[in-house]
């Protein structure tokens, strides 16, 4: 796959499972996960990062370019509940903001765990 | 993601099961899907859920029509090597760092030491055995490292007896034509024996282990790719 799907099925440094501890520990946590890219993104499809309340985060969902935005929105979502669809690129002004120096554009699916 | 479904992930995927996470994403409803059904809320319509298999079966995540996205995880790459050879001390190292978790089988215990392979998993029973144990799937490759028919053929009966998604043999062309002959004499079918890439590895034209070791690791992850076309662009 997508080395997304390098899946080691039960690494500890796997998304889903910190994701599950960080919860199991009374976190309140997001997922973020990359759904589409176009381009020369940095990471592939189903790459994905894990952030928790406080803006605490894990993995990575373009090598560094949009992390803290998708933060900034993750904990949005947190307190809201509402899943939402993110995408960033290099047309997009928010890109700039945030520095997609990377090139590329890219869709990210941030949900909470509930 | 709902917590009981992260926990049914969880568990499926260190069982080993091949499992897709099927998001919705308009509406955020998901389900899983894998070889013992569907749970979850999300309802996936038949058309939807023949592609999601084909993709899990592929390890391919991406954009389903209908506004699905599809997360495939599938369990770990695995080599097995076939002999604890010099070859083998050069590319256990190169498969780790390639994501595959590393098995080496040799029954011979004075190759198969945790002295010329610390951290390794050995398992030193005979080679058919051996393999019947770690039951190849179609996320292992299998490579015989031994040149010794006594030990190679029978892992490579095993082998092609599996789903494992690249069989490789070390050896000349000579050797290997002659390794055809008694496998076929054992009843192998030719097209089991078609799988066997012989002799292993891409021809980069290096002769010492490490150079081999490259080439091996080469043509799996070359033939690990050639497999049905992938999402990522």
């Amino acid at each position: 796959m997508s080395v997304s799907g390098a899946p080691g099925t039960t690494d500890a440094s796997d998304a889903i499972e910190i994701a599950a501890g960080w919860r199991r520990a009374g976190r309140q946590v997001a997922l973020a996960t990359v759904v589409r890219t176009w381009g020369s993104s940095p990471l592939p499809i189903g790459s994905q990062m894990v952030v928790d309340d406080a803006g605490v985060f894990a993995g990575s969902v373009s090598g560094g370019c949009v992390e803290s935005a998708v933060i900034a929105e993750a904990r949005e979502i947190l307190r809201d509940g509402k899943p939402r669809l993110l995408t960033f690129g290099v047309s997009d002004e928010r890109a700039w903001e945030v520095g997609l120096s990377c090139g590329g554009d890219i869709a990210i699916y941030v949900e909470p765990v509930t | 993601m709902k917590a009981v479904l992260l926990g049914r992930l969880q568990a499926l995927r260190t069982a080993g099961r091949p499992v897709a996470v099927v998001t919705e994403l308009g509406s955020g409803a998901q389900a899983l899907v894998h070889d013992g059904g569907v749970e979850g809320e999300l309802e996936i319509p038949a058309d939807s859920l023949a592609q999601v298999r084909r993709q899990l079966a592929t390890d391919t995540s991406g954009m389903l029509d209908g506004g699905l996205f599809l997360r495939a995880w599938n369990p770990s790459l695995r080599l097995v090597l076939v002999g604890a050879v010099h070859v083998s001390q050069a590319l256990v190292p190169i498969a780790r760092a390639l994501g595959f978790g590393v098995t080496i089988v040799d029954p011979r215990t004075a190759f198969a030491s945790t002295a010329r392979f610390p951290d390794v998993a050995l398992t030193t029973t005979w080679p058919d055995e051996a393999l019947s144990a770690l039951a190849p799937d179609s996320r292992t490759a299998v490579v015989t490292l031994t040149h010794d028919p006594k030990l190679d053929d029978p892992a490579l009966r095993i082998a092609l007896a599996s789903d494992a998604f690249f069989i490789g043999a070390l050896g000349s062309r000579r050797t290997h034509a002659a390794r055809l002959e008694r496998l076929r004499a054992d009843g192998v079918a030719d097209a089991a024996l078609a799988r066997i890439h012989a002799p292993v590895g891409l021809p980069l034209g290096g002769r010492r282990p490490a150079e081999i070791a490259v080439a091996i690791a080469a043509e799996i992850v070359q033939v690990l790719y050639a497999q049905p076309a992938r999402a990522d662009s």
